[in-house]
């Protein structure tokens, strides 16, 4: 956030957590109906633009990309059909199913949620910026290891919802995982696999589910 | 097809690869982002599709004016689905379609499209539509079909010798497929034929679906699908969608990129038909099952079809299900209604089925006095299954879990159930593979199958592998082409029996064929290199087809479910799922496991959480969204015990439907178990756990 006050570590001005909407760690938050629409009103205020299309620059791993986006294209969009990042994927653009998860801040953040203009000179990661050379990180080699991944098409969401979870807590327990994923939905069913597979990029002990592949006689 | 005489072949009973684990070998791209799925198609010069649904449940449709829409800056074709007057016969169907530059310009030219229409009378719920005074679904048909009847035995006649006759009423809701890509494709026609991208499980069905109808011809329609997410029975042939997106691309003249939304998804692609199951079950004192009535209705949306003998998208189902009963009478009727068309989902037919028979099942062992367990081995045909029950009950531990139903004391009550499955599989003879092995020793594997998430791409690799005594990685697997040799859509747990002894087939004689040109004895392994370099300049290609003996049909399993029910506030807790399946020859371990985790986890969907939701006011569907259509998440998931049951000697059988269909059944039996009482209907919510313990009304918003 460039907002000085959000580096205060627990705290969250009304205006950077208006910024923040979206992010899924203020989700449940409450607030008074009519302070936010003040608060949207005196940031509103602060420029005019749109609705063509307008300069954005995006900072994505690492790189700079230029846009010429109307204001409305959220940053979903932005990467997956104004440049050629199509790693994070469409799901439900709508906030529900964390296929388009990617780190703003090392934040997970469904991308769908935010618009592109929102998010100029922050730091935004997705799924193809995490292997560097080629290398799978550690949590995408225990994606692998563990078969965390069926048709793959939730995957790159629940990658770098791990990954985030990991960036800020390197032991994490089970109820960890579940609630550092708690956005993400997979149809295939690799739910045990991602646990396995987050306990495994963390190095903690895997309680691997129990198989047995038995000869019949 | 007639098949060429050839040696009998078998599977090696020593492997390095086959049943053991490997790795997706497409993990990589997938976990990099890097892998095109049908909905990252950018081809150069591409516009975005939309489609116009209808917003009324049934309406005559008079006029639709395009104009509007094509003065939207950006827009480059509109399209109607039908000229003409028409009728829509639910909330969804497709009037229109735009292509345009931006995805925001489709969107505002959508909304700029004028239809002019007359609403029609409609109904959504099963029990309206069954009416005399209902308003017709199809203005010349009634909504409740002929009724499709067995019997065997003598039924009426045979109640009256039983010791013990249970009567249950049970309910299956409508579920949607939610693959997590939705339905849709990018289409490009050019001059020189159609080529479309498609999210689908079966190319060969959209390549030929999409030539009859735009008159081409079908060697000038290609089907690519190098990546897809998951589509679990709906998608095969290419769906209006698809026929939309060709028709826009001709008409734009460029690549037009159509993919569903979320919310169309909920509508329009398919889905689970609901049943409605009034039951009959006698037993003698021992436990012998001998007469069984079923009366069935249930609606698969619009259609009135239901004759599909539970292997397609109907209504009906296989019944009674698994077990043998002498004196049987069967009634199947489909119940039209202005809902989108269902389709194949999963084990078709078969959770539904599952759920009513093994209910009365469990009924049956209370009223008996009779373990569940052991009135369902007495009953089953099948000895696989029965060697299942055992082994499954001791591991699971269910002689010292089992209670008499509500005895867990407590306001969290705990209990305990179980349910079989039944499934077909087996490879079709169809089949086609290519293999060529460069002078360079590299191999590349080429088959028009698609790999749907089960891991397909990983399976060549690995039969491959294992005939040229090579690695997985060393293979590469081309599939998804229409252009490869003609391989099974994916669909009835038949990919892997119909690519693994095809590919087996094939590579077999490859080597053959390598060892004579090179003049070697053994070209595998590390003499593989050499071999091939003796090849000279051109590639050795060998064509294949399906070879008999290495696959069969027909596979059960049997699971268990502990779950935890809180009287209180009704909910539903599952703490454990133990399944053995019969796996048949295991290809590749890993991905078995996933294939029945999987199937396991939309079993506790469909049990517990999932159920489409129409408003028989409006004729809408209240949830299309992932907000209040639920499906399992990470933190509803039990610990899981899984036994793959080996049985190489049959060869490759599937495994992807089997897992899903037993799952429901266990839990419903285990909440049954935990609060003795039925909730009779899915999915179990907190408030039919209420209801049925009495502390709230039952609900009456789906059954009226």
């Amino acid at each position: 956030m460039n907002d000085p006050d959000s580096k205060k570590a627990g705290f969250f001005s009304r205006r950077s957590f208006l910024k923040s909407i979206g992010t899924t760690a203020v989700a449940g938050a409450a607030v008074q109906a009519q302070a936010v629409a003040d608060e949207l009103e005196k940031v509103n205020a602060e420029k005019t633009i749109g609705p063509g299309a307008v300069p954005v620059t995006l900072t994505v791993n690492g790189k700079q990309l230029k846009l010429q986006l109307e204001p409305r294209v959220t940053l979903l969009d932005a990467l997956r059909n104004y440049s050629s990042l199509t790693g994070s994927k469409e799901g439900c653009d709508r906030g529900t199913c964390g296929a388009c998860t990617v780190m703003i801040n090392d934040v997970p953040v469904y991308s769908c949620m935010k618009l592109a203009i929102e998010v100029q000179g922050q730091e935004i990661t997705t799924i193809e910026g995490l292997a560097q050379d080629g290398k799978l990180t550690a949590v995408q080699q225990a994606f692998m290891d563990r078969d965390a991944l069926m048709c793959g098409y939730c995957t790159p969401g629940f990658v770098m919802s791990v990954t985030a979870l990991l960036k800020k807590n390197f032991r994490p327990t089970a109820d960890d995982v579940r609630h550092a994923c708690v956005g993400n939905i997979c149809r295939c069913g690799t739910y045990p696999r991602i646990m396995e597979a987050a306990f495994q990029a963390a190095g903690v002990p895997v309680p691997t589910s129990k198989t047995e592949v038995i000869r019949y006689a | 097809m007639p098949d060429t005489p050839a040696p009998k072949l078998s599977w090696p009973a020593e492997t390095k690869y086959i049943s053991h684990s490997t790795h997706r070998i497409d993990a990589p791209p997938k976990l990099k982002g890097e892998a095109r799925y049908a909905s990252d198609i950018q081809a150069e010069g591409w516009l975005y599709g939309m489609i116009l649904r209808s917003k009324w449940p049934a309406a005559k449709i008079t006029a639709v004016n395009l104009e509007p829409a094509l003065k939207i800056p950006g827009i480059k074709a509109a399209i109607l689905v039908k000229e003409g007057e028409r009728v829509v016969h639910f909330y969804g169907e497709e009037i229109a379609a735009v292509a345009g530059a931006t995805k925001s310009a489709c969107l505002d030219a959508l909304k700029a499209i004028e239809v002019t229409a007359e609403p029609l009378g409609f109904a959504v719920r099963e029990n309206d539509a069954k009416k005399d005074d209902s308003p017709h679904v199809w203005a010349d048909a009634p909504n409740v079909g002929t009724p499709k009847s067995t019997e065997k035995g003598q039924v009426d006649q045979a109640f009256g010798e039983c010791d013990a006759v249970v009567e249950g009423f049970f309910t299956t809701q409508v579920a949607i497929h939610h693959p997590m890509e939705t339905h849709g494709n990018s289409a490009s026609w050019t001059d020189d034929g159609l080529t479309c991208w498609a999210s689908t499980q079966g190319i060969t069905s959209v390549r030929d679906g999409l030539a009859g109808p735009l008159k081409l011809d079908h060697s000038k329609v290609r089907v690519i699908t190098d990546y897809m997410g998951g589509g679990f029975g709906a998608k095969f042939g290419p769906g209006p969608h698809g026929l939309l997106a060709a028709r826009l691309s001709r008409e734009a003249k460029a690549p037009v990129r159509l993919m569903l939304t979320r919310f169309d998804q909920a509508l329009a692609v398919g889905n689970r038909p609901s049943s409605f199951q009034k039951i009959k079950l006698g037993a003698k004192s021992d436990g012998t099952l001998h007469a069984y009535d079923l009366d069935n209705y249930g609606t698969s949306g619009l259609g009135t079809g239901g004759t599909s003998a539970g292997g397609g998208s109907g209504i009906d189902f296989p019944a009674p299900y698994i077990y043998r009963i002498p004196n049987t009478r069967v009634k199947h009727t489909s119940v039209a209604t202005n809902a989108g068309p269902s389709s194949a989902f999963r084990a078709p037919g078969n959770p539904t089925a599952s759920f009513g028979m093994e209910s009365i099942m469990d009924e049956l062992a209370v009223k008996l006095g009779m373990d569940p367990v052991e009135l369902r081995i007495k009953n089953d045909p099948s000895e696989i299954r029965q060697k299942e029950y055992k082994l499954g009950a001791e591991r699971f531990g269910w002689k010292d879990k089992y209670k008499k139903p509500g005895s867990s004391p407590g306001v969290v009550k705990t209990g305990i159930g179980c349910a079989g499955s039944t499934w077909g599989g087996g490879g079709s003879n169809k089949t086609q593979a290519e293999v060529q092995i460069n002078p360079d020793g590299s191999v590349e594997v080429r088959m028009g199958v698609q790999d749907v998430g089960t891991g397909t791409r990983t399976v060549l690799a690995v039969i491959a592998a294992e005939v040229f005594g090579l690695t997985p990685e060393q293979i590469t697997v081309r599939v998804g082409d229409t252009h490869f040799p003609p391989g099974p859509g994916s669909g009835g747990s038949t990919t892997c029996a119909s690519v693994s002894p095809t590919l087996f087939a094939t590579c077999t004689d490859a080597l053959a064929q390598l060892q004579t040109q090179a003049g070697v004895t053994d070209a595998k392994g590390d003499n593989w290199t050499a071999a091939c370099k003796k090849l000279g300049v051109n590639p050795l290609v060998v064509q294949g087809k399906f070879a008999q003996g290495l696959s069969s049909r027909g596979t059960g399993g049997v699971q268990f479910a502990e779950v935890e029910v809180d009287t209180e506030t009704g909910l539903v807790t599952v703490k454990k799922i133990a399944g053995v399946h019969d796996c048949g020859l295991i290809v590749n371990k890993i991905t078995t496991e996933s294939q029945i985790y999987g199937g396991m986890i939309m079993g506790m969907g469909y049990a517990l959480y999932e159920e489409r939701v129409m408003d028989w006011q409006s004729g809408v569907v209240l949830n299309p969204n992932f907000e209040t259509y639920k499906l399992t998440g990470l933190s509803d998931i039990p610990e899981f015990d899984l036994v793959l049951l080996n049985m190489p000697e049959r060869g490759v059988i599937g495994i992807g439907e089997p897992a899903i269909i037993p799952t429901a059944s266990a839990i419903a039996n285990a909440v049954a178990n935990a609060i003795g009482a039925r909730v009779n209907s899915l999915p179990i919510t907190p408030a039919k756990v209420l209801a049925a313990l009495g502390k709230v009304p039952p609900s009456t918003a789906t059954a009226s």
